[in-house]
Order: C-alpha cells, then sequence, then structure tokens
C-alpha cells in the first residue's frame, strides 16, 4: 500500500494519480501538465483541481546572530540561517553570504520555522462574518465526504494576512464539525493569493474531516444520527460502501476491462482513506470517544493522522502513541460545552511524555494569529508540573509535529538544510507573550515585514476601508 | 526572565515627575499605619516582605513590605514595622500586585461554563431591572480556575440584547452571593451594536429614537408618579419596573456602559451622554481610534479587549493598536479580554496590549486601578494603606507566561489555587490512572 505520508510515496502516488487516475491526486512539485482531454478518457483520468502555486525568484537570505529554534532537537545561539532558491541552505555558526544576499541582523531576536496550523478554517469561515460566507458545514447529510474545503476557500479573506503576520506559513483548511464525515481537507500555504489554486501546497496529501460526539448528534437529531451510537453506526455503513466501492474500482484500475465503475465523489474520498491515500482529521473531544475511533479505523484497516480539539488526549495518551495518532488541540480552551468539561493546561505536555505527538492548533482565526502564545502557555504549565519538556518540544507543537500530521514533514516544519525555507523572524524569544513575528519568508518569499508596509500585503477586502482624516 | 521588550524592563523605573506621583511616591514609601484600634487583632496580621510592590498608584517599590491586617493593607514601604506574631511571606524575587479586576467576566453565573448552563441574561430586549447577581454560583468550578490567574474581582455582565440589565461587582471569593458582591448595581447595560438594530425596527436610527423614547418616559415616570398611579399619563413604553431601574443610571448614579464598536454607534453612546448628561462606559469601542479625541474630550473610559482586529460590519477598522492610540489621547483604557482560554487570562491580554504598544505601566493600571474606578469598585485596584487587600504575589512579570500566581489574597484571605483542572491533571499524571 502506499503510505501518503512517506515523501517517496508522495511522488510515485502523485505520478501514479496522474496514470492510474486516482482520485486523491494533488500535483507534485511542478505541477504536471493536465491529461489531455479526449473522448478516451474520464474524469477520473485528469488531474483534479491542480494547484498553481509557484515559488517565488528570491535572493538569498542570511539572517546573523540569532537564536535559532530549529524544532529538530537544537537551540542554537549566535547562529545563522542561510536559504536560497526556497530552501534552506546551512543553520550554524559562522556562515559567509553569498555576494547577492539580502542580510538580516538577528541580534536579540529568534528565529523559528514558519508556524503549521493543522486546524484553521480562514477563508471557509471568512470575515466580515456574514451568513453569506459561511462556507464551511455542508450540514445537509451526516455523510459529506464528496465536498472540498478548497471549493468554498476564499482567498480574500482578511483573516489570513493577519495570520500571516503571527508566522503562520502553511494550513490545514478543514470543513466544520456538524457532520460525522464533513469533507476534504485543503492544506495552503499563506501567500497572497486570486484563486487557491494559487494556495494549493504542492503535493499535500489530502486530509478529511471526521467528527465525534455532540456536534452530529445535535444537528441531525430530527433524522439520525441522534446518539453517538448512531455515530458510530453511521461512520460504519459508510466505509461498508467505501470498501466495495474500493474493491471495484481497484479492480477496474488494475483490468482496465468493461465500463468503468460508477463514479461517486462521497465514496471516493472514503476510498483514498482505505487506500492510504487521504489522512484522517479527527474532531473528537473525549478520551473513551478516542478509543472507539481507533477501534472503527482497525475494523477498516486505515489511520487516523490526528484527533483535533482532543481535550482529553492526556487520559489516553499511551493509546495515541501506540496507534501513532497525533493529537491537535489547545492550550486551555475549554468547558464551553460538555464534551469540552475536562480541559488540562498539562494536555500536550502529558501527551508528549507518553510519546505521542502533541500539536497546539487553533480552529480560530484570533488564535491563529498567535500560536507561540498558546505553545508557550502550555509549556510553561508543563514545565511547572515537573514534565520534563525542552523548548525545541514546545516548538515542535506548532512546526515539525503539524508538519507530520499534514504528510509534509519531509519538506517543511524543521530549521535543517534541504527543508523548504518556511522561515519566521521574531523580534524576541517566542516563548514571551512581548514578541511579534516581525519577518516571515513562505518559501523564501518574504512574505511579511513588520518594519516594511511594502510587504504588509492586504486582501481585497481591505482595500479602501482606511477612514479618512480621523485617528493617528 | 525572558527577552522581553524595553518598555517591560523600564516599568517603574520612568518617573512621571508631576505633584500626583511625588505624593504617591510618599505614600508609597512612609509606612502609614491604622489607628492603634485596627492593629489589636494581630493574629490575622500577614506581612509579604522582600518582593517588588507594585502599588499602581504610585512608583513601583523594590524590596518592600505590605502588611494586611484585618483583611485590608494597613501598611506598605520599606521599613514597615511588622507586628509581632504576624504570619510572614517571604516573596524575595517576586512580584507584588492588586488583584486583577476583569470587567466582562462571566465566571459564577452559572455551576459551569457550558452552553446552555449560563445565567448572565433573561429574555427580551428591555431587561434595565434585571441583575443577574442571584445566578451567582459561589460553588462555581470556574472561580477557583480565574483565581489562579490572580483575577480577585470581576464586572458580570448581564447577556442579551439592547438592555439586557444591570452588572454585579464581585470579589471571586466567599461562600455566599453576598459574600461576594462589592456593588451589586455596578453599571447598566446597553448595547448599540448591530446586535441591537432589531430593537430599533432595523436601523441604529430607530435604535436611538427608541433609546430616546425609554429615556424620556423614565424621567416623565419619575416626575410624575402620581399621574402614573392614576393612570393619568400617556402609555409608557416600558414597565415601571424597568423605567424605574433606569433612574440611577439617569440620575448619574450607576454608568451606563455602551457596547459600542462601529464609530458610528460610539458617536452615538457620545451623544446620549451629552443629551442626558450620563455616566458613561464604552465597551469595546472597536473602532475607538478613530475618534480617539472626542473620547478623550468626553472622559469616558473605554473597556476594550486588545486583541480585536478581525473585521465585522461591527468594526471594519479594528486594529491591533486601538488600545494603544486611545491612550496616548489621554483616554482611560480598561482592558478586558475574549480570550477563549477564560477569564484567568486577562493578565495575557495585558500582555498583549504591552505587545502592541501601550506602556506595561498603563497596562497593570488597565487590570487594576481603573476598572476599579470605573465600576465602583470603592477602595479596591491599588495596595495602599486602607485598601481592601486583594493582592497577588506573581514568580515574575505577570503578564507573562512563564510567570505563575504563586500566592491569592482576597479580603486578605489567602485562596486556595487548587482547581478541578489541577485535580484532573494529578489524576492523569501516569497512565492507566491508579485506582
Amino acid at each position: 500500500m502506499t503510505r501518503w505520508w512517506s515523501p517517496a510515496g508522495l511522488a510515485v502516488l502523485a505520478s501514479a494519480c496522474a496514470g492510474a487516475g486516482a482520485q486523491s491526486s494533488p500535483a507534485a512539485q511542478p505541477a504536471p501538465a493536465a491529461a489531455p482531454a479526449s473522448t478516451d478518457t474520464t474524469s477520473v483520468d485528469r488531474p483534479q483541481y491542480v494547484s498553481t502555486y509557484r515559488r517565488r525568484a528570491n535572493p538569498p537570505v542570511l539572517i546573523r546572530n540569532a537564536t535559532v529554534l530549529t524544532a529538530a532537537g537544537q537551540e542554537i545561539s549566535n547562529a545563522s540561517v542561510l536559504f536560497r532558491d526556497g530552501k534552506i541552505v546551512a543553520v550554524g555558526a559562522n556562515l559567509t553570504a553569498p555576494s547577492d544576499a539580502m542580510i538580516v541582523d538577528g541580534s536579540g531576536k529568534f528565529v523559528t520555522p514558519g508556524i503549521i496550523d493543522t486546524h484553521s478554517h480562514l477563508g471557509v469561515y471568512a470575515a466580515p462574518g456574514t451568513q453569506a460566507e459561511s462556507d464551511g458545514n455542508e450540514a445537509t447529510n451526516p455523510v459529506t465526504a464528496e465536498v472540498w474545503a478548497e471549493h468554498s476557500i476564499w482567498p480574500q479573506d482578511p483573516q489570513i494576512p493577519l495570520a500571516v503576520a503571527g508566522g503562520v506559513t502553511v494550513m490545514q483548511v478543514l470543513p466544520g464539525s456538524a457532520n460525522l464525515i464533513g469533507g476534504r481537507s485543503a492544506t495552503v500555504r499563506l501567500v497572497p493569493a486570486r484563486t487557491v489554486q494559487e494556495m494549493k501546497f504542492p503535493g499535500a496529501p489530502y486530509g478529511v474531516k471526521f467528527a465525534c460526539g455532540e456536534n452530529p448528534k445535535r444537528v441531525y437529531q430530527n433524522r439520525g444520527p441522534s446518539t453517538r451510537m448512531g455515530n458510530m453506526a453511521g461512520y460504519r455503513a459508510a466505509f461498508i460502501q467505501a470498501e466495495q466501492y474500493r474493491q471495484r474500482w481497484d479492480k477496474w484500475l488494475k483490468d482496465r476491462k468493461g465500463d468503468a465503475p460508477g463514479r461517486d465523489l462521497r465514496t471516493e474520498t472514503l476510498a483514498g482513506v482505505l487506500r492510504g491515500e487521504i489522512s484522517v482529521q479527527n474532531h473528537c473531544y473525549r478520551a473513551d470517544e478516542m478509543a472507539q475511533m481507533l477501534d472503527l479505523a482497525k475494523e477498516f484497516g486505515f489511520k487516523i493522522r490526528s484527533f483535533h480539539h482532543g481535550i482529553e488526549a492526556y487520559k489516553v495518551a499511551d493509546l495515541l502513541a501506540a496507534n501513532g495518532t497525533a493529537a491537535s488541540i489547545w492550550s486551555d480552551w475549554g468547558g464551553f460545552k460538555m464534551e469540552a468539561f475536562d480541559p488540562i493546561l498539562e494536555n500536550a505536555a502529558l501527551v508528549t511524555k507518553a510519546g505521542a505527538r502533541a500539536v497546539i492548533h487553533t480552529d480560530s482565526p484570533d488564535g491563529i494569529q498567535r500560536m507561540n502564545q498558546d505553545m508557550a502557555k502550555a509549556y510553561y504549565a508543563g514545565v511547572r508540573a515537573g514534565i520534563p519538556l525542552t523548548r525545541d518540544q514546545g516548538i515542535k507543537w506548532i512546526t515539525a509535529n503539524p508538519a507530520w500530521v499534514l504528510g509534509l514533514d519531509a519538506w517543511t516544519g524543521t530549521l535543517e538544510a534541504g527543508k523548504m525555507a518556511d522561515v519566521v523572524l521574531w523580534s524576541g524569544d517566542p516563548f514571551s507573550v512581548y514578541s511579534k513575528a516581525e519577518k516571515v519568508w513562505n518559501e523564501g518569499w518574504l512574505v511579511f515585514d513588520r518594519l516594511d508596509p511594502t510587504h504588509q500585503y492586504k486582501t481585497d477586502f481591505n482595500i479602501g476601508q482606511a477612514a479618512p482624516g480621523v485617528g493617528r | 526572565m525572558n527577552t522581553v521588550n524595553r518598555k517591560t524592563t523600564v516599568n517603574g523605573e520612568r518617573s512621571t515627575v508631576n505633584g500626583k506621583s511625588i505624593l504617591a511616591l510618599l505614600v508609597a514609601i512612609l509606612p502609614t499605619a491604622l489607628p492603634p484600634s485596627r492593629l489589636t487583632a494581630q493574629s490575622t496580621a500577614i506581612a509579604i516582605t522582600g518582593g517588588t510592590i507594585y502599588p499602581v498608584s504610585g512608583p513601583r517599590i523594590p524590596n518592600g513590605t505590605v502588611l494586611i491586617q484585618d483583611g485590608r493593607i494597613s501598611a506598605v514601604g520599606t521599613t514597615v514595622t511588622i507586628p509581632a506574631g504576624a504570619t510572614r511571606v517571604d516573596a524575595a524575587g517576586k512580584w507584588i500586585t492588586p488583584g486583577f479586576i476583569h470587567a466582562n467576566a462571566s465566571a459564577g453565573l452559572g455551576v459551569a461554563g457550558l452552553n446552555g448552563q449560563q445565567e448572565g441574561g433573561v429574555q427580551g430586549e428591555i431587561n434595565p431591572s434585571f441583575n443577574p447577581a442571584e445566578g451567582v454560583d459561589p460553588a462555581a468550578i470556574g472561580i477557583p480556575i480565574v483565581r489562579t490567574g490572580g483575577v480577585t474581582g470581576g464586572v458580570l455582565l448581564p447577556g442579551g440584547q439592547f438592555f439586557p440589565g444591570q452588572a454585579p461587582a464581585v470579589n471571586f471569593a466567599g461562600d455566599r452571593v453576598d459574600d461576594m458582591l462589592v456593588r451589586r448595581n455596578a453599571a447598566m447595560f446597553l448595547d448599540l451594536s448591530d446586535n441591537s438594530r432589531a430593537a430599533g425596527g432595523g436601523s441604529r436610527a430607530g435604535t436611538m429614537a427608541r433609546i430616546r423614547r425609554l429615556f424620556d418616559d423614565a424621567l416623565e415616570y419619575s416626575r410624575r408618579k402620581a399621574d402614573f398611579q392614576r393612570a393619568a399619563i400617556q402609555p409608557l413604553s416600558a414597565p415601571a419596573k424597568e423605567l424605574e431601574a433606569l433612574l440611577p443610571m439617569l440620575r448619574g448614579e450607576v454608568p451606563l456602559a455602551i457596547s459600542a464598536s462601529r464609530r458610528i454607534d460610539i458617536e452615538n453612546a457620545l451623544r446620549l451622554r451629552r443629551e442626558y448628561r450620563l455616566r458613561v462606559v464604552l465597551m469595546n469601542g472597536v473602532e475607538g481610534w478613530q475618534v480617539a479625541k472626542d473620547i478623550a474630550a468626553a472622559g469616558v473610559p473605554v473597556v476594550l479587549e486588545p486583541n480585536r482586529d478581525i473585521p465585522s460590519f461591527d468594526g471594519l477598522g479594528a486594529r491591533l493598536d486601538n488600545a494603544t492610540v486611545l491612550r496616548e489621547a489621554g483616554v482611560d483604557v480598561v482592558i478586558a479580554q475574549g480570550d477563549p482560554g477564560g477569564e484567568r487570562n486577562l493578565r495575557y491580554a495585558a500582555g498583549n496590549a504591552v505587545r502592541n504598544g501601550m506602556s506595561w505601566d498603563d497596562a497593570l493600571k488597565a487590570v487594576t486601578m481603573l476598572p476599579a474606578s470605573v465600576f465602583g469598585f470603592t477602595g479596591y485596584g491599588t495596595i495602599e494603606p486602607g485598601k481592601v487587600a486583594n493582592v497577588v504575589i506573581w514568580s515574575g512579570d505577570p503578564f507573562e507566561f512563564s510567570t505563575v500566581a504563586e500566592k491569592v489574597y482576597i479580603k486578605g484571605q489567602e485562596q486556595p489555587l487548587r482547581t478541578r483542572e489541577t485535580e484532573l491533571r494529578d489524576k492523569y499524571r501516569t497512565l492507566p490512572p491508579p485506582p
């Protein structure tokens, strides 16, 4: 089986998709030319909503004399970071700048990898927050695996540049949590764009949003599911269908004999889960429900990549570690509903201690602007409780670990030679409330500079809204 | 302590040389003892020694002593005589501040903060007589959690649209609501935001007309109660008990806290203040920076959330330095927060205000002295002799994530900081949890 998260597998998958017509195929980088549409081919043979993102050409950058948190095990003082052509060249002392390099003095400043949010609704619940732009929940059926978040994302959401100013370079945009299976996620770079295709992270595997517990049974209480056992039955029914669908399609893709089976988008996504091509991103608060979902995954032979909002992850951190499932969580958000009744500040620390991957996520257009702060809250809570933690582990919660959840860990999430140049320069220690992202490079492109208004982009929605002649 | 910006490290060293601050300095440094009769109950005396005191009313006092007796602060300074038998608390290396006051709190309104379990509001548009005080549960699990953030007091906002009711001011300690209450009616609330357009028939102009009619009716009712009893008066726009409840506000005895975010809403709020000579407090004030000078000229304080920067049609001009611009114009800014992590995080909201350009001293004032004075916490909000002993000992800069509130005193009583959260943590520290 193609393991979707291995970098080699990604390449295989991407090329295999173009040929064999697997339905989850994002374009590898550079994007392959679209298969020619001819009467001999059908929709499954053609690339699906291909990324048109292109790395910008930029001069090399050398950041000098900074404290570098690599998220790869190290915190290095008085260090330099050199990147060029969108890739990190070196991290360490005594690096020499190429003659054409932009030199950045990092004295007193800190450098981290670009921040990655595994759980965002930017673009699908865009500001200014009207019903007209409420595009996150296709709440018309408990299973809507057929919808794709990228078909809702509004690239002009003014919340996107606010997140960029917080040091975020990549996010997974998810459908909402009304449904058992809410649809496919989109992994995008936070860059100025006219279309979502211009933001889509090339080669990033798709995820699919699951939601346990209160939301689906509340939303569908009149038609079902209306109970947690109804939720589980809904998942099982959907995957029983997906098993049959996958068998039909895999056989046909191998033999190409006779007519192609009918294409059904809903089941196609779930078959992608069964093939290991699409990762499961599972909104699930309670420990006992996480255990049920892990058993569901075993019943049908797939993996749950990450639980989201796992407020009770600390209660089953051992189970998460054994199953290789990450916990995307907040530091201290909780208490707002019954399934969120047991939050503790040390959740991320205890998950880490148990050997599972902890991730700080936001689900919030406010939170995504200050992910370093949520990380710092969780980090210090753990340290105060005597749980052994390093600062590097804390930084991993918002960089390397979310990169793994999104299947991007071979490419980004750490500051190591060869990784993509997703880099943030902080005005001070990112563990401090007073520090701000000062410069943000997205694959080497300076998308934000706090000191230079020409590098602070605005979406179209922001244009023409400053009140004239008033204020400062 | 982590690297912080320079504004923080010079906190307190920046001496404002004017009469007021010199007086404050003298008060702070010279130990001011209360009359001897108040010193007899020495068994209750607590002396917090060796820490850096941030009295808010004056410059910081390194290596100072705070003496607490009978629930009040009896002396503050570097030469305080500690009575024999006093409990000594060594605070060397610690920071000591007044307890923080949360100006848009809800802890206690319901046993838990769960959806559907709140007690902060009632249905309907005109509820000036509603006061959520009797919905406050002193055993609420959120109250000890709030205290862990050094928050000792709060203004409990009534929920709902248009005229949701009155806000009680409370201490976050006490076995009964009456023990918690500092002031039962600390403010009357009025919502002028988009939420209240329906109350005006669909337009802000309609909302303003309805408010004026309500106020005029209340004033007429108060002048002509006899006519009202005899039903010799035109029908009024609200029941008598609601009009009656508006009167203390219309007499200026209670502030009118107006939620206004759009610039036009702020201008309307200032208009109401002028027309009816009200004591107005602006809540939210998202576009306040656009009319900072007008707000300053009116002497109206603004309660705001310093991280509000997402544009909505209730404030397209939202920006992170709103608090900074308002403060520079001379407006008294009170920091509140809408952080999902709960009211305990007020201190981080203050830290973010500093991050966004406010001075550290102003930010501290904005969560202590100012909310106290704006919402009628008489005798609270600073560390001065005679003040109620709501005091917090911090491990460091209270606005930092690395800092913890080590001891929290409310009315001179050290408060438990153990919460439901810490108990859950300790239960699951090792897996599987012990039976």
